[in-house]
């Protein structure tokens, strides 16, 4: 017992964080384990974009913001010790990039009263801002992923996809199974089959898999994968010589750290995203120069401008112009979790603004409100250029199939609402 | 000195084979609990249940089990992580099927499927032994996730298979659920590690406990003196999964709240299980609960030491700390290769001569 009672001790007289007077905003993020090599990029652009704000601005509305970071390793119970111990120091808003610590949460945030923020991931239905009262999911889901997807094979193939075979590699988690109805649904819509083939966590093992592939010949693959599944996917795509400009990612398929390891063969590989990419953005000067040369970028900086990168830098944004919103409602800049969620269902980011922001064009008009916590859906396609080493946009953003999404999501969240014994609020 | 029998007698063979025969150890036992149910459910907040109490107490029912099954019964199991979903999918699919009963009958209905479960994956230890029975262990692991991940009926047919514990009470206090306050999290643990700690304890100093280790320290031997190696394994098994079954519900009902099976109960759980009861110590009830200390709190102080106090950045400290973690397991196993329980057992020995050692 005494080796337990001087941990105990210790670890006691560790986690007694103070208080923290600003604004708080901890960054869930993992730079470990087997999808480490993801998290780093996105925990990278998050920080780096509020540094810019407290160094360039002074912070939100002269408040100054903290970015405590939190090591999970993408384990939920590693998630659950870093929520417990960051709750308490006046945190506004979560943001874990991670559908099961998400999963874990949503209950967890609306007793605490902390807003989750989790765009692009988590739980789609969060979009229905009834039953998800502090669930937050703007600009996109994993089910208007999978639409704006079907719907750029619907215009490459002429409007008609009938007859032809799509298989979905996916992540064999709460993740990776998130987009089989809408694609089910989609599939009965437009009369293409559908064949679902998991992979096991981690994934660094396909070879059955794209055996599988091989032997049934689908004219398209869609791809749901994270970490080290996306690059051993797309090194075996290439091994049996599956064309990848009929390969399709989702957005968290689609980083330099997926492609580059498979090299040449990875060009015209495809993927998803709902945010720009590139360095071909004013904001970039301004993080040249108030982060990156006085030394203050995470880790380094080293990977400023990746697709990751980006796609933190636009959750950081988001939560920016969230916290800047309920700033104006609430009269006052040092605002609590309550006051940060009236600013998010009032959130508005017009292009207008990314362009003020620095940013134009870089991701969907923005929206929100009462009932809607999900944004538009909106999305784009992207594509890897293996010579150049760069991926480059190749659509607009385009509007996802409300049509199939918006009953699943209404069916999702009411099942929900009942498990959990909510009564939907009125909008 | 410390230790000190002399005047300490016996006069009954009751009070000669009881647990703590050592007046000073009974009273550090008494202690430990009075502590335990007296003081820490006044002091307790959300993030030392959370982070400390709660995993420390369902993991160290976890290696309980693990321990009557390895240590004691000297059958070697990788399927710990696999036999835990059973009782977290049991818990779930019983406490959404009949939410008018009482979680505690849930978790301990989800207890006894998993030993009908343990006694079915155990039946090839009748024919195996060593480290083929650990390949049959890991069979069952791999079967549990897959079946639990791929039949929808288990996870009630939800989108993306995740399992979320509903709000259940318990004397008018919600034990499971968001809205579930720290000392009832806390005390439903204790209570669980409390009495299957006694029941474990019990169990094995009598019959079956001694026929588990006859088992164990050579089964020829063990059934010419008449024990039966079926009824012993088979026992063993159940008596194991049941513990493991309700570490299992507990973890998800109660500690996470949201569980899906390949994250939480994957073939890690089953490593992390087995590496408690080897640094804690095998065939020891004290081994049980100080491996599950040492690998649930070490990684939590490392990090609050070295992010909270040294502010490293939190990938380094992720990394020094497996590494420390590790150095330490080798450092311990190389030193004490009986593990924690016998560190702590010469200890007292020690203390017994201190301070005139021979």
């Amino acid at each position: 017992m005494k080796t337990t009672f001087t941990a105990l001790v210790a670890a006691g007289m560790m986690a007694a964080a103070p208080a923290m007077a600003d604004l708080v905003v901890p960054n869930l993020s993992y730079r470990t384990g087997p999808y480490g090599a993801n998290g780093t990029h996105y925990a990278d652009g998050f920080n780096d974009y509020f540094t810019l704000l407290n160094e360039r601005d002074g912070g939100i509305g002269g408040e100054k913001i903290q970015v405590p970071e939190c090591e999970t390793a993408y384990n939920t119970e590693k998630g659950v010790e870093c929520y417990e111990a960051t709750k308490d120091t006046g945190a506004l808003v979560y943001n874990p990039l991670s559908t099961g610590i998400t999963y874990q949460l949503i209950p967890k945030v609306g007793v605490d009263k902390k807003v989750l923020y989790t765009p692009g991931y988590g739980r789609t239905s969060g979009k229905n801002g009834k039953v998800f009262e502090w669930v937050f999911n703007a600009p996109a889901n994993y089910w208007d992923g999978a639409s704006v997807a079907i719907k750029y094979l619907l215009d490459e193939n002429g409007g008609d996809l009938s007859g032809k075979k799509i298989a979905l590699v996916y992540h064999n988690s709460a993740y990776g199974k998130e987009p089989i109805r809408t694609l089910q649904g989609l599939a009965e819509k437009h009369g293409f089959t559908l064949s679902e083939i998991p992979v096991d966590a981690p994934g660094q093992e396909q070879k059955s898999q794209w055996l599988q592939i091989r032997r049934d010949k689908p004219d398209y693959v869609i791809m749901y994968g994270w970490g080290v599944m996306n690059q051993a996917a797309i090194q075996e795509a290439a091994n049996i010589r599956f064309p990848m400009e009929n390969f399709i990612g989702i957005w968290w398929s689609g980083s330099e750290v997926d492609v580059l390891p498979v090299g040449a063969a990875a060009n015209g590989y495809k993927a998803l995203t709902f945010n720009g990419v590139g360095m071909d953005y004013p904001i970039y000067d301004d993080i040249k120069t108030h982060v990156i040369d006085p030394g203050k970028a995470s880790q380094g900086g080293s990977h400023v401008g990746s697709a990751l990168y980006s796609r933190g830098m636009y959750a950081a944004v988001v939560i920016a112009e969230a916290i800047r919103t309920a700033q104006e409602l609430a009269g006052t800049a040092q605002i609590s979790a309550e006051q940060l969620r009236e600013g998010f269902e009032n959130l508005e980011i017009t292009p207008a603004r990314l362009e003020e922001i620095g940013l134009p064009d870089f991701g969907p008009e923005i929206k929100l409100s009462c009932d809607n916590h999900g944004g538009s859906g909106m999305a784009r396609l992207q594509q890897w250029d293996a010579t150049a080493k760069q991926w480059s946009l190749i659509t607009e953003f385009t509007e996802p199939d409300q049509e199939i999404i918006a009953p699943l999501i209404a069916e999702d969240s009411a099942a929900y609402a009942q498990e959990a014994g909510i009564t939907p609020r009125d909008c | 000195m410390i230790y000190r029998e002399a005047g300490d007698f016996k006069t009954s063979y009751r009070d000669d084979g009881q647990t703590f025969p050592i007046r000073l150890d009974r009273w550090g036992y008494y202690a430990v609990l009075a502590v335990a149910f007296g003081i820490i459910p006044f002091l307790i907040n959300d993030y030392w249940a959370s982070a400390v109490f709660v995993p420390l107490l369902i993991y160290a029912i976890a290696a309980l089990g693990l321990n009557i099954l390895t240590g004691y019964a000297g059958q070697v199991s990788l399927g710990t992580g696999g036999f835990m979903a059973v009782g977290a999918y049991s818990v779930y699919k019983l406490m959404t099927a009949f939410p008018e009963i009482s979680i505690v009958i849930h978790i301990l209905l989800a207890g006894g499927i998993t030993a009908l479960v343990g006694v079915l994956f155990g039946l090839p230890s009748l024919r195996i032994k060593g480290f083929y029975l650990a390949v049959a262990t890991l069979a069952a692991q791999f079967f549990l996730v897959w079946l639990f991940n791929k039949v929808p009926w288990f996870y009630n047919y939800s989108a993306s298979g995740q399992i979320n514990a509903p709000e259940r009470t318990l004397l008018g206090h919600a034990v499971t659920g968001p809205a579930t306050s720290a000392p009832a999290k806390y005390l439903i643990c204790l209570v669980f590690a409390f009495v299957l700690a006694w029941v474990a304890r019990n169990l094995t100093r009598g019959t079956l406990g001694r026929k588990w280790m006859a088992i164990r320290d050579m089964d020829i031997a063990a059934e010419i003196i008449g024990v039966n190696p079926l009824t012993a394994k088979l026992s063993a098994f159940a008596v194991s999964s049941f513990f493991v079954g309700i570490a299992g519900a507990l973890l998800f009902a109660v500690y996470l709240g949201a569980a899906e099976v390949g994250e939480a109960f994957g073939i890690n759980k089953s490593f992390l299980v087995l590496f408690m009861i080897i640094i804690g110590g095998l065939g020891s009830i004290f081994g049980s609960f100080a491996g599950a200390a040492f690998m649930v709190l070490l990684p939590v102080l490392l990090k609050n030491v070295l992010v909270g106090s040294f502010g490293w950045p939190t990938n380094l400290a992720a990394h020094i700390e497996l590494m420390i973690v590790g150095a330490l397991i080798v450092f311990f196993l190389i030193v004490e290769p009986h593990g924690l329980a016998r560190l702590w057992a010469l200890t007292k020995e020690k203390l017994r001569l201190w301070p005139f050692p021979h």
